[in-house]
C-alpha cells in the first residue's frame, strides 16, 4: 500500500529532467514537499514515537524504492536521522536532515564548534543529528555555515559544514549514527541494483549484434546470472542489517552493510560492462544507478571501518566461537 | 521488477533455539575426538556409527511422516541440524544423500512397499545411499544418459556405466537414472529411476575412481546385464526426467553449498586471533559478512521449502555464490598466512589447508556445475 504510493510518487516526479536538475545541485523542493506530505520522514518511527508503526518489511520496501528510483533527495538520511532523534527523545527534524558521527567537534561553555565533513545536502537541511562521543546533538540549520562544495560520486552535494552554535538539544547517544546510515544505504544499494538489473535485461534483450540479441549469448547470460546473484545478496544483506538495527546489534549491521557494499561494486561493474559504451554515457539512465552505487558504498563508515569492527569480533570469538557468532548475526 | 525473490526467513522459534542448543551439545559429545583435519572432510566424512547415533537421537528423516520413521518436524528444524553438522565438521557421509534426496524422492514417488522397506532404516541411520546420475558421456547433459534398463518379466536387465558415485563402495543403495525405452536421441523421454541394491545385484561391478587428492570417494558402477526386480521401479516408467529434476532440487537446496571449507576459516581465525592486524580483521570481517548473508539466503530457501514453494531458482543462486565463497577461502587464507600446505602435516592449519585446496575444485562441479546453474538462473530471468 505504502509501497504503491511511493512507487507512484517517484515514477511521476523523479523523471530524467528532475535527475538532471538535482545533479546540477538544484533542490527539488516540489518533490520534497510531496515526500513530507506522504509522511516518509517519519517512516522508521514507532507509533509511540509519532510514526505509523510500519513493519520492517514495509520500511525496507520504502527504502528499497528510494534506491530503485535513485531519488536525488536526502529522504533516507532524514528517515534515519529521525529514527535516531526519536530514540534519543530529541525533537524530530522539521525538514530534510541527516546524521553523522563527528568526534572532532568541541563542546565547551555550552557551545558546539567544529567541522563535519561531507554532509549530504548540507545547505538545504533543516537540522543535523550528530554524535560526539556518547552524546547526540540536534543542530539546527542556523547553527552552521557551509564550508565547501564537496560532491558525491553522483554529483549530489556533500559539503563540509562549520558548526558554531549554542547547544540546543542533546541526549545520551542511543546507537551509532553510522549504523543507522549504513542500514538505510544497504536498502538503497539493493534498490539501485534492482534497477541496474532491469536496465541490463532490457538492454541485452533489445540490442542486436551479430544478428541476435546480446542476451542470447551464453557469456552474457552468465553475467546476468551473476548480477541477479549480487542483487539477491544485497537484498538479503539489507534485511540482515535492518533486523540487526532493530535488535540494537551493531555486528549484524556491519555484516549486512559490508555485503551490500560489495554487491554495489560487483553489480555496478557487471551492469556497465553489459551495456557496452552506452552505459558510460549520461544519455542512458544506467549512470544514475552506477554513480549512486559508487557514492553509497563508501558512506556512513567505509567498508574498512565496518570490516575491522566485524573482523575483530570474529577473531575475538576465536575458532570454536566463530560459528555461534555467525548464527547470532 | 526482475529480482528473484528470497522471502525473509522467519525469526527462530523457541523450538528452533532449543533444538540448536540441544544439538550442539550432542555434536560436542559425538565429535570430541575428531581432529581439525578430519573435520575438514565436512560432508564427505563417512562414519556409519555417527549416522546411527544421529538416527537414534531422532535427527534423521526429521521432516518425514511418522509412518515412515520420520519425526514430522519443520524444514527449519532440519536446516538447523544440517548447518550445525556442517559447521562442526561432522562425518555425515553415510546418511547424507539418503536423508537429503533419496528419502524425499522415495516419499514422493515410492510404492508403500518401497517406503516401508527403506525409509525407516534411513531414519535410523542404517541405510546409506549414493547417486546414480552421471555417466562417462553424460555429465551436465543428464538427458544424454545411455544406461539401459529393459523390462524382462518381473525384472529389469540393466546395462551401462555410471560414474562419480560417492561411496558406492560403502553404500547400500543408489537411485539409478536410466533409459527404459528408446535411445539417447530421445533425450528426457523414456527415462526412469530404479532403486538398486548395491550389495545384492548380480551383474553389478563397483570400481574405485581415485581423486586427485589420492582419496577414494568416487566410484564407477558398471552394470552388465544386471538384474533389478521390477518392484524396485521408483515412480512411473518413463517419468524419470521429472523425478530426477525433483531429486536435484532437493540436492541443490542445502547449506552444504557454502560451508564445505568452514573448517579452514575456523583454523584461520584460531591462528590469527593472537596476532590480529588490520589486514586480518578486514579480511575476516568481509568473509564473515559474506557467510552471514549466504546463510540468510539459505534460510530463505528453507522457508520456501517449508511453505512448499518451488525454490529451484533460489537454490541455484545460493549454490553458485556459495561455491565461489567456499572455493575462495584458501586464497583468502593464503593472503594472510604464509604456509606450505602439507597433506600429512601434524599441524592443524597446514593439514586443513591442504585438504581444502585438494577438494575445492569439485564444489562447483558436483550437483550442477557453475555453468549449468548460471544457465538456470538466466532462464529464470527470462533470457532463454
Amino acid at each position: 500500500m505504502l509501497a504503491d504510493m511511493i512507487q507512484r510518487l517517484f515514477e511521476r516526479s523523479v523523471d530524467d529532467a528532475a535527475q538532471a536538475r538535482a545533479r546540477d545541485g538544484q533542490w527539488l523542493a516540489d518533490v520534497w514537499a510531496e515526500v513530507e506530505e506522504m509522511g516518509l520522514p517519519l517512516a522508521l518511527l514507532t507509533e509511540e514515537q509519532g510514526g505509523f508503526g510500519l513493519t520492517l518489511a514495509e520500511t525496507g520496501e520504502a527504502l528499497h524504492l528510494l534506491g530503485l528510483h535513485a531519488v536525488p533527495l536526502p529522504v533516507a538520511e532524514t528517515m534515519a536521522a529521525n529514527r535516531l532523534l526519536a530514540a534519543a527523545g530529541l525533537p524530530l527534524a522539521e525538514g530534510p536532515a541527516t546524521l553523522a558521527r563527528a568526534d572532532g567537534l568541541t563542546v565547551a561553555d555550552g557551545r558546539l564548534t567544529g567541522t563535519v565533513e561531507r554532509v549530504a545536502w548540507g545547505e538545504q537541511l533543516d537540522c543535523l543529528a550528530v554524535a560526539v562521543g556518547d552524546t547526540l546533538y540536534r543542530v539546527p540549520r542556523a547553527g552552521w555555515t557551509v564550508a565547501d562544495s564537496g560532491l558525491a560520486m553522483n554529483f549530489h552535494p556533500r559539503p563540509a559544514i562549520l558548526i558554531d552554535c549554542a547547544v540546543d538539544a542533546s541526549a545520551p547517544l542511543p546507537y551509532c549514527p553510522l549504523a543507522g546510515g549504513a542500514t538505510v544505504r544497504a536498502y538503497q544499494i539493493a534498490g539501485a541494483l534492482e534497477a541496474a538489473l532491469d536496465l541490463t535485461l532490457s538492454h541485452t534483450a533489445t540490442r542486436v549484434q551479430f544478428g541476435k540479441p546480446l542476451q542470447k549469448n551464453q557469456v552474457v547470460q552468465h553475467e546476468l546470472a551473476k548480477l541477479a546473484g549480487e542483487l539477491a545478496c544485497a537484498t538479503a544483506a539489507a534485511d540482515l542489517a535492518g533486523e540487526a538495527l532493530d535488535r540494537g546489534e551493531v555486528l549484524g549491521v556491519a555484516a549486512g552493510s559490508l555485503r551490500a557494499r560489495e554487491a554495489a561494486t560487483a553489480g555496478a561493474s557487471i551492469a556497465t560492462q553489459m551495456h557496452g559504451a552506452i552505459g558510460f554515457t549520461r544519455e542512458h539512465r544506467l549512470h544514475l544507478y552506477t554513480t549512486a552505487l559508487w557514492a553509497w558504498r563508501d558512506e556512513f563508515g567505509g567498508q574498512v571501518m565496518w570490516a575491522k569492527l566485524l573482523g575483530q569480533a570474529a577473531l575475538d570469538a576465536g575458532g570454536p566461537g566463530f560459528w555461534p557468532m555467525v548464527t547470532e548475526l | 521488477m526482475s529480482a528473484i525473490p528470497f522471502p525473509a526467513p522467519p525469526a527462530d522459534s523457541a523450538a528452533v533455539v532449543a533444538l540448536r542448543a540441544e544439538f550442539r551439545a550432542f555434536l560436542a559429545e559425538q565429535l570430541k575426538d575428531r581432529s581439525p583435519r578430519q573435520r575438514s572432510d565436512n560432508w564427505y566424512g563417512y562414519d556409519r556409527a555417527f549416522s546411527r547415533a544421529m538416527g537414534q537421537a531422532g535427527y534423521l528423516g526429521m521432516t518425514w511422516p511418522k509412518e515412515f520413521g520420520g519425526h514430522e518436524r519443520s524444514a527449519f528444524e532440519r536446516a538447523v541440524v544440517v548447518e550445525e553438522c556442517l559447521a562442526a565438521g561432522a562425518p555425515v557421509g553415510a546418511h547424507w544423500i539418503a536423508d537429503r534426496q533419496s528419502g524425499p524422492s522415495i516419499i514422493k514417488y515410492g510404492t508403500p512397499e518401497q517406503q516401508q522397506l527403506i525409509l525407516p532404516r534411513i531414519a535410523k541411520g542404517e541405510l546409506s545411499f549414493g547417486i546414480g546420475m552421471s555417466e562417462p558421456d553424460s555429465g551436465s547433459d543428464l538427458a544424454a544418459t545411455r544406461t539401459k534398463a529393459l523390462r524382462d518379466g518381473d525384472v529389469y536387465r540393466v546395462t551401462g556405466t555410471k560414474v562419480w558415485t560417492s561411496f558406492a563402495h560403502e553404500a547400500d543403495y543408489v537411485i539409478l537414472f536410466c533409459r527404459t525405452s528408446g535411445t539417447p536421441a530421445d533425450r528426457h523421454k523414456g527415462t526412469s529411476q530404479l532403486l538398486v541394491d548395491l550389495k545384492n545385484t548380480p551383474g553389478l561391478t563397483i570400481r574405485p575412481i581415485i581423486d586427485l587428492a589420492g582419496q577414494h570417494h568416487f566410484n564407477e558402477m558398471h552394470f552388465e546385464d544386471a538384474v533389478v526386480p521390477a518392484s524396485m521401479l521408483l515412480g512411473e516408467e518413463g517419468q524419470g526426467w521429472d523425478q530426477v529434476m525433483s531429486e536435484l532440487a532437493f540436492e541443490r537446496s542445502g547449506p552444504e553449498r557454502f560451508l564445505s571449507s568452514i573448517e579452514l576459516l575456523v583454523q584461520l581465525i584460531e591462528v590469527l586471533k593472537t596476532r590480529q592486524s588490520d589486514a586480518a580483521q578486514i579480511t575476516v570481517g568481509r568473509v564473515t559478512a559474506r557467510l552471514a548473508v549466504l546463510r540468510r539466503l539459505s534460510r530463505s530457501v528453507a522457508g520456501m521449502l517449508q511453505n512448499h514453494q518451488d525454490a529451484g531458482l533460489q537454490a541455484s543462486i545460493v549454490k553458485d555464490i556459495g561455491a565461489l565463497f567456499e572455493q575462495g577461502l584458501p586464497d583468502i587464507a593464503r593472503e594472510l598466512i604464509d604456509c606450505e600446505p602439507d597433506p600429512r602435516a601434524a599441524g592443524a592449519y597446514s593439514a586443513v589447508l591442504a585438504n581444502i585446496v585438494h577438494n575445492a575444485p569439485s564444489w562447483s562441479l558436483r550437483g550442477g556445475t557453475r555453468e549449468i546453474l548460471r544457465g538456470i538462473i538466466a532462464r529464470g530471468l527470462g533470457t532463454r
